[in-house]
């Protein structure tokens, strides 16, 4: 089962924070920062797993994957293969490039809602629900298509419209 | 931000977002993020806010809280969000109770309603939404609310909903399997779904289902080998394709499943070799994804029911991995070549220097799955090479976590293999060293054990060298300033029991040495305890044996600064010692008697030794003691107490629960009291009650020969195996042509020393050569091995065996088919027992190594430990091991177990009690 999903940048700061079991927000931030000085000490051209028991507990692994100024970081626990968690990160990260166009650093701070509805069209519940970019891509595509067209719909307040109506 | 499309922010949260990245340091993010959250509570308390703006305030809060900021004031509205009819609102809705709120949130009980009504939506997207929310919101108590509805959406017409409906049922599964235990089937019917994303979904939850109970999903095997032939031939709409691999997260997904199908079982596994080749045989070695693929087909491999050919093509595939440039790779190389060696030993040869290249990674992952795997591999022939290295190894190690479980690894080792009785002391001392206070207490106790019991039971002379041998090196260790306060504890008590035992110290030294311990340790009072102790039981062997104690004038000032300490339980050390030096010979020996460590204690749990008291009471006039159930007023009370909590859930008005009187509180009292009233330590004497034949000191040279005999025989071992494998030529051809390898990485790391490195090339390889042989030179260490009838080498014996039976019970063939590999050889060098009858019955065979009638030289060896092999099994009673016979011939069963046997332990280390000095600093102050 994956534990989390984080994406942060190198600086530490959290971009995306996904933990499938409830974690405090102050535990968050303490998981963050172990996972951070994890990372940073890790030479480049090393491998992309780390083992992750003295963070997340027993039999915990992550995966991370650093690309131009992001880490993106999944935690999961033995039942996991870890180069299919890499690949798994390959799909959301192409799904993110395909959906953003060149996704950049900037397009996931200020879309970090819609990064959630991608995540969970991939991840759901701690298991890998969809792995292939087109579907995820195209979900995403009909949530924001719907969301528009209702969103087009009404925005005046219950209150408001209740006065109208009168 | 051409991106923003429908997702659109204000212009606000836009800046707010900038503001945050162009943050200087964290402390001005903090003060952004609270100003914002200021604002945020004011105006989302505003009556009338326009919803558009609410989502924005939702998102903004999810926002802060992903900063470690509280937002929990924007919760209620969090939830009130998600009634909202328009989807955007909802998802937002969703989106942040997700994320906001844990399973055990009051507000959920307002979600539930919500959820209900939105399972049932006309809208699939608003379902989904419900579905996540379902996902991570609902608990045990609220999945009954919510069961019907999202068994009905399986067969909703949107496959979205079907994927999502099956991984909720899978997580009210995970959370509370007794709920949805009649849905099982359901699963196996979406599996047949036609969508593959359906499909691979219903996956997950049958491995879940499959791991906890493979037999009742056997049938599945079938239509799951038939999937993955169909995965693996492509007939899967091309959108699963992945890098031209043909779904291969679905693969991966089913070859886990299938390796847990054919486990230990012939007939499944029949069914997936086919299967298994062809995927192998299919899949183009380019992409990453197909190394995962090819991963768990070794995984699968290894687990199955073994395959000469496909074991081959999985040995071929790990030195694929091994070899490759990739970290990542090489790290699944090792990690597959610790499964497969454990069903044919001899691939980790071929790959030795490999193996040895990643020892010396700067990567720590790949350093660390090696150590794994020389774990897994060690055996009595490489135990100190692989000890060694991984002490070394852990000395660098930041992360007391590791650490902690590193030492742990050495530690078992070490008991398990140890060559020598000094190389297990020198490596213990080694490991205490580094790994300090992480060293689990019970390692510490079990040393202590070890020590006074010793490791075999019938040299008494070995015994008494070992401990010989343990006090020169912690002699000599004293000097460190700063020892861990757990070794320290060791070495005190081991300096007390035996450090004038062999009469090369004196006693005045030794105490001098324990003095010196409790100066450099000045605040540690458990130290203390030990060494105060072991200067009493010094004191008393003195005595014992007709000399003149002098106490030297720092013992002395020792004993009166902790007689007036102020732990309660160094003072009664101190005044213990203190009457002890008044007693005469008999008394004292009677008192503390030498070498009695290993005398079993009869604690007498019903105290009978008061009877006589009591009676004389109950004759004075005192009341008879009613146990707490017999009283009348107590069973109204607890009635009262049952139904005032069965009626109703207000306060609980009984003030605090009455004190329960334990008898481990009441003996310390005792003790105190008497030994104040008549100076005279009771409790000492109950402790070395039983002392009718302790002191047995075996004469020096008899000892020194009767150990020079096994020990010459043990050092030819340790030549033998080292060198020759180093030397044959087969070993050095193949290790020439991976030296080069390895040389260029070195050269690529240092490249300002490259003549240097030229230079040393011949050295360097030679060098790993060397620990390369030591490591994995099993083979020509085999037949050395079983020359030397050590008690480890049959204790390997009876392993073997019993692991032969455990397999033999899983397998029946394996037994008849002797080509068949058995399924766990790590240890290579003792399997002369399937050797020596090859097509025997296992179960007759193991009456044979049982029942003491010596076939061959081995089996004689395994003979003369029949006794052990029955102790292990019966698990002896601890009233029957009262002799000395019984305890000596049940050591080896309890080092087979180390930590099983607590009440040894404990009784060991009884003298200073760990826990009395806190427990008196708490109520003192």
């Amino acid at each position: 089962m994956i534990r989390a999903v984080i994406v942060m940048n190198t600086q530490g700061k959290p971009r995306l924070l996904k933990f499938y079991e409830f974690q405090p927000p102050e535990k968050q931030q303490e998981l963050i920062r172990s996972v951070f000085a994890v990372l940073s000490e890790r030479p480049d051209k090393v491998s992309n797993f780390v083992e992750a028991d003295a963070i997340f507990g027993p039999g915990t692994r992550l995966v991370y994957k650093h690309l131009a100024t992001l880490y993106f970081v999944f935690v999961f626990d033995n039942s996991e293969n870890e180069l299919a968690m890499l690949d798994l990160i390959q799909v959301f990260v192409e799904t993110l490039d395909r959906c953003f166009k060149n996704v950049c650093e900037l397009d996931i701070v200020f879309n970090f809602n819609k990064m959630h509805a991608i995540l969970d069209e991939i991840i759901f519940g701690g298991l890998v629900l969809e792995t292939s970019s087109e579907q995820v891509l195209k979900a995403a595509e009909e949530i924001s298509r719907l969301e528009k067209s209702s969103s087009s719909i009404s925005f005046v307040p219950k209150a408001v419209t209740g006065r109208f109506s009168r | 931000m051409s991106s923003q499309g429908g997702w659109g922010q204000s212009k606000d949260f836009l800046d707010l977002v900038k503001s945050i990245g162009e943050a200087r340091s964290k402390a001005e993010e903090d003060r952004i993020i609270l100003r914002e959250l200021e604002a945020l509570r004011r105006r989302i308390a505003e009556p009338d806010v326009p919803r558009r703006r609410m989502k924005e305030y939702i998102t903004r809060l999810v926002y802060a809280e992903m900063l470690g900021h509280d937002a929990s004031f924007g919760y209620i509205h969090a939830v009130k969000m998600t009634h909202d009819n328009a989807l955007p609102l909802k998802r937002t809705g969703y989106l942040a109770v997700t994320l906001f709120l844990s399973e055990d949130h009051d507000l959920i009980i307002l979600i539930v309603n919500t959820i209900q009504k939105d399972l049932r939506s006309d809208n699939y997207l608003v379902v989904c939404a419900a579905l996540t929310a379902v996902c991570k919101l609902i608990t045990e108590d609220t999945i009954p609310a919510v069961l019907p509805l999202v068994v009905d959406l399986l067969a909703h017409r949107k496959e979205a909903v079907r994927k999502k409906a099956v991984m909720a049922l899978h997580r009210f599964y995970q959370r509370s399997p007794a709920s949805v235990t009649h849905l099982l089937p359901n699963f196996r019917k979406t599996l047949c779904d036609n969508d593959p994303g359906v499909m691979g979904a219903t996956l997950c939850p049958l491995f879940d289902l499959i791991t906890a109970d493979a037999n009742s999903y056997k049938d599945l095997l079938v239509s799951f080998v038939r999937i993955l032939k169909q995965v693996a031939e492509r007939n899967l709409p091309k959108t699963y394709d992945y890098h031209q691999m043909p779904a291969p997260f679905i693969l991966i997904k089913l070859l886990k499943i299938l390796a847990l199908l054919g486990s230990g079982d012939k007939q499944a596994s029949e069914h997936i070799y086919n299967v298994l080749g062809d995927i192998i045989r299919k899949c183009e070695p380019s992409s990453n994804i197909y190394n995962a693929v090819l991963y768990e087909c070794i995984c699968c491999i290894s687990s199955i029911y073994p395959n000469a050919k496909l074991l081959e093509a999985a040995a071929e595939a790990t030195s694929k991995f091994l070899k490759s440039d990739s970290h990542n790779l090489k790290y699944m190389g090792i990690d597959t070549l610790g499964r497969l060696i454990k069903i044919s030993p001899d691939i980790a040869e071929e790959h030795q220097l490999a193996v040895i290249d990643c020892l010396e990674d700067p990567d720590d992952t790949l350093k660390r799955k090696t150590f794994e795997l020389l774990y897994k591999m060690t055996k009595s022939t490489n135990v100190e090479v692989i000890v060694d290295h991984t002490i070394d190894y852990m000395i660098n190690i930041n992360d007391n976590h590791y650490k902690t479980e590193i030492a742990s690894r050495c530690v078992e080792l070490a008991e398990q293999f140890a060559p020598t009785n000094q190389w297990f002391i020198q490596t213990m001392n080694k490991v205490f060293e580094h790994g300090g206070d992480l060293v689990n207490v019970r390692v510490a106790h079990n040393l202590m054990r070890l020590i006074a019991q010793g490791f075999s039971e019938d040299e008494e002379g070995a015994d008494s060298q070992l401990r010989s041998s343990a006090v020169d090196s912690y002699i000599c260790i004293l000097g460190d300033p700063k020892l861990p306060s757990l070794f320290l504890q060791v070495i005190c008590w081991v300096l007390g029991e035996y450090g004038t035992v062999d009469g090369k110290y004196s006693a005045s030294y030794i105490m001098g040495k324990l003095c010196d311990v409790t100066e450099a340790h000045l605040c540690d009072d458990t130290v203390k305890a030990y060494a105060i102790s072991a200067i009493m039981k010094i004191c008393a062997f003195e005595i014992a044996a007709g000399r003149k104690v002098e106490i030297l004038p720092e013992c002395q000032s020792l004993i009166h600064e902790l007689s007036a300490s102020h732990s309660t339980d160094l003072q009664q050390r101190a005044y213990e010692l203190q009457a002890l030096l008044c007693l005469d010979c008999r008394t004292v020996e009677s008192v503390m008697p030498l070498d009695a460590s290993c005398e079993v204690l009869e604690v007498d749990k019903n105290l009978s030794f008061l009877n006589d008291f009591i009676q004389e009471s109950i004759e004075k006039g005192s009341s008879p003691y009613i146990p707490e159930s017999e009283r009348p007023g107590m069973s109204s009370v607890s009635n009262f107490r049952r139904q005032n909590e069965a009626s109703s859930h207000m306060l609980r008005f009984e003030a605090y629960g009455l004190p329960k009187p334990s008898p481990a509180h009441l003996i310390p009292q005792v003790s105190v009291s008497t030994s104040t009233s008549n100076l005279v330590p009771v409790t000492e004497a109950s402790y070395y009650r039983e002392s009718s034949q302790a002191s047995k000191v075996p004469s020096v040279t008899d000892a020194s020969s009767a150990d020079l005999g096994t020990k010459l025989r043990l050092d030819g071992v340790q030549r033998k195996w080292g060198w020759p494998t180093y030397s044959s030529s087969g070993q050095s051809s193949t290790s020439s042509t991976n030296g080069v390898s390895h040389v260029d990485g070195v050269s690529a790391q240092s490249r300002d020393t490259l003549y240097d490195s030229r230079r040393q090339q011949s050295e360097v390889s030679a060098e790993k050569q060397k620990l390369a042989a030591s490591l994995f030179g099993a083979s020509s260490g085999k037949t050395v091995k079983r020359a030397t009838s050590t008690h480890r080498a049959t204790k390997g014996n009876t392993g073997n065996a019993e692991r032969m039976a455990v397999s033999t019970a899983i397998n029946p063939e394996t037994s008849t088919e002797k080509a068949a590999p058995p399924p766990d050889l790590l240890d290579l060098s003792d399997d002369a027992a399937p050797t020596s009858t090859p097509t025997a019955d296992p179960f007759q065979h193991l009456q044979v190594l049982i029942g003491a009638t010596p076939v061959d030289n081995t089996v004689k060896a395994v003979g003369l430990e029949s006794p052990n092999l029955m102790a292990f099994y019966t698990d002896i009673p601890s009233g029957s091991r009262k002799t000395t016979s019984t305890i000596h011939s049940a050591v080896p069963s309890i080092k087979k177990a180390p930590l099983q046997n607590d009440e040894t332990a404990r009784r060991v280390c009884v003298n200073p009690t760990g826990n009395n000095p806190n427990l008196f600093r708490d109520l003192l102050g």
